[in-house]
């Protein structure tokens, strides 16, 4: 299975321009003989744009399993007994239940909550409050940390006793590090930081990322096994509305098989308190528009004006001129502010994937055909230092009046 | 002791696109480099090796998965103080998701031989992931934590600084075990043009599937339980509004837009 080479219809000529169409370099030519090395990434393009019939994409025989054998789309709820969100479930579980609901409403499956913590007292009902047909609760003293195998363990125990369809796990540091260990332990598909879901009709779950580091958009499933797992960051989607709790509390048993591991905790620091846009109401943000480290003034007069945090692009953290926890984009921080105004920034799928889901987006650049003005809802073509300083004036002026 | 640095080859530029006519994706160059969080955790290893009692009993190996040209990353490594470099390339392992590269990756470390430690960045510049280090670990039937700041050898084990969201963690961990290395944890260091001149050919030892003790239904695309179904421009959004102008009208406009909205 996988890229077939038909040589037989291959003249040298058309080897040739399939070598050029492969983006990532795979095909060599070697004794009128084209072959697809270990560099091929499946993305089929010499299928669909080659000459006819000489790739093609063999696909495997359907799996055996028996996909309604598994039902419900899970959310790993993240109880926090520290920090910001000490007490609670930490609010990206929220959004995923809302999202959770979404997509079951394709297959009419229920939706579940994992919930994993000690002391998690009425964190269960506020679950059901944001709308789980059922919370499955695992508490126990050994998860006041988060150590990985006792969690492992007991993820893993949740998905053989209940055998969910799909399952939602926030990308926190905490949700990183749980999803893969688990996922490789059940051998499941995972897909990380996903910026949309949907859900097919034979309960395949559409997984939409950013892929291959660039501009470019993947829709990936998991055809042939169960669960299907996929990370997502905290404020992709929107938390739903409260509404009367109709699901029910299930107290799972800890056992102790469930309980072992070797790594043990030495002493937890409060982390000082960080720099943090992820939660900002109003964003500026600059991009290499910028021409020099001194014309961040500009912006960060801006964002005194606005109330806003100032924010930036990879290369901007990458020439120094940034704080990295400035940084919006799938290598920095994922936004979701009132507004956002992004100055001199083209708009790579890698940084939009941090920002697309702002309420208003609103985008400054000279180029027209920036890929920033098809994100953002109003758009102004122009020189960030021919608009900028003139803006700062009339909103000066104003304040005066 | 045994450490090995698990790295990638990325491309060299993150500028891949689509042509919205063709649908066919463009990439300028085929010229790989080192993934550059991968820097964070080989030099992790030589710090771990310079604080051990004897360093000179600690081995450090690297490895990857990827095309031949992956070489040149592997060679770089031993010019920053590897000790030997493992390539793992073959065409069977084309199309592999995260399980499949785990699984693939931890049969090679096994036929590297035994070890204590397993470092990988956190994550890579192409991918993006984060997810190969613990599932690698768990491939292993071993432990692991991820966004490691700081790593300090111990006895029989490691104590490392773990960053969380909202906290710091200390940790000791026992070998075996794999940790993946926060970016910014260090200064890596550059590769040393002495060990480069010294170092002669076949640095780096090449294996393919048949080196391996493997099963060749999880590697691959076989071995894939994901499928990327399409790839595709991001969309346009539909109720978007443009202005053009001289930049005193703009400012004029977008100041006006801002105090309605109550935002100035």
């Amino acid at each position: 299975m996988g890229i077939v080479v038909h040589n037989d219809r291959i003249t040298p000529k058309e080897a040739d321009a399939l070598m050029k169409l492969c983006p990532f370099g795979a095909f060599s030519y070697e004794k009128g003989e084209l072959s697809a090395g270990p560099a091929c990434r499946m993305c089929r393009l010499c299928v669909k744009n080659g000459p006819p019939g000489a790739v093609t994409f063999e696909e495997e025989k359907t799996s055996g399993i028996n996909k309604d054998l598994w039902r419900g789309i899970a959310v790993y709820a993240e109880y926090c007994s520290r920090g910001k969100n000490s007490g609670r479930v930490h609010p990206v579980s929220l959004e995923l239940l809302g999202k959770a609901r979404e997509l079951a409403s394709v297959t009419g499956h229920p939706v579940y909550a994992l919930l994993i913590g000690s002391g998690t007292g009425d964190a269960a009902e506020q679950l059901l409050e944001y709308g789980a047909d059922a919370v499955y609760v695992y508490d126990n003293k050994v998860f006041t940390d988060f150590i990985i195998s006792p969690f492992a363990a007991t993820f893993t125990d949740f998905i053989q006793k209940v055998k969910p369809s799909s399952i939602l796990v926030g990308a926190t540091s905490r949700g990183r590090s749980l999803a893969p260990k688990v996922a490789a332990r059940v051998r499941a598909g995972l897909t990380a930081d996903c910026t949309m879901l949907e859900m097919k009709e034979n309960t395949d779950l559409v997984q939409i990322r950013p892929a291959f580091g660039g501009n470019i958009m993947a829709r990936i499933v998991t055809p042939g096994t169960r669960p299907q797992f996929c990370t997502v960051r905290y404020k992709i989607f929107s938390a739903p509305e409260k509404q009367l709790p109709h699901g029910r509390i299930v107290m799972m048993d800890v056992t102790g098989d469930m309980l072992s591991g070797s790594t043990e905790i030495i002493s937890i620091l409060p982390k000082p308190e960080e720099i943090d846009i992820s939660d900002a109401e109003v964003i500026v943000a600059v991009g290499r528009g910028l021409k020099s480290k001194d014309d961040i003034r500009l912006a960060s007069d801006l964002a005194k004006a606005l109330g806003a945090q100032l924010a930036c692009t990879r290369p901007l953290v990458e020439a120094g001129w940034f704080d990295p926890r400035r940084q919006i984009g799938l290598s920095g921080r994922t936004v979701k502010p009132k507004l956002i105004i992004t100055l001199g920034i083209s708009g790579s799928v890698q940084f939009a994937a941090g920002m697309r889901n702002s309420d208003v987006i609103i985008a400054v650049n000279s180029d027209r055909n920036a890929p920033i003005f098809s994100v953002a809802h109003r758009g102004f073509v122009g020189d960030l230092y021919g608009i900028v300083p003139k803006l700062l004036e009339k909103a000066e002026e104003y304040r005066n009046v | 002791m045994d450490i090995i640095v698990c790295v990638k080859q990325v491309p060299g530029t993150a500028n891949v696109e689509v042509d919205p006519v063709t649908g066919v994706l463009k990439r300028d160059g085929h010229a790989g480099k080192l993934n550059p969080y991968d820097l964070f955790a080989l030099e992790a290893a030589f710090r771990i090796r310079e604080l051990s009692p004897e360093p000179e009993k600690v081995r450090i190996r690297t490895l990857s998965m990827g095309p031949g040209q992956a070489e040149a990353s592997l060679l770089e490594t031993v010019y920053m103080g590897a000790d030997s470099a493992y390539l793992v390339s073959d065409r069977k392992f084309a199309g592999s998701d995260v399980q499949a590269t785990s699984y693939t990756l931890s049969r090679a470390v096994m036929k590297t031989g035994p070890f204590d430690l397993i470092i990988c960045g956190k994550q890579t510049t192409d991918g993006d992931t984060a997810q190969v280090g613990p599932e690698l670990a768990e491939q292993l039937g071993i432990e692991h934590a991820a966004n490691v700041t700081e790593a300090e050898p111990e006895e029989d084990g490691i104590r490392v600084t773990v960053n969380m969201d909202d906290v710091i963690m200390i940790q000791k961990m026992r070998y075996p075990c794999l940790i993946t290395i926060d970016k910014d944890a260090n200064t890596p260091r550059l590769p040393s043009y002495r060990r480069k001149l010294a170092c002669g050919s076949g640095a780096v030892t090449v294996w393919t599937a048949s080196d391996l003790d493997i099963d060749l239904k999880r590697c691959g695309l076989e071995g894939s339980p994901t499928r990327v179904e399409k790839i595709f421009p991001p969309e346009s959004r539909c109720d978007r509004e443009i202005s053009e102008g001289s930049g005193d009208e703009l400012a004029g406009e977008l100041c006006s837009w801002l105090r309605e909205r109550k935002f100035l």
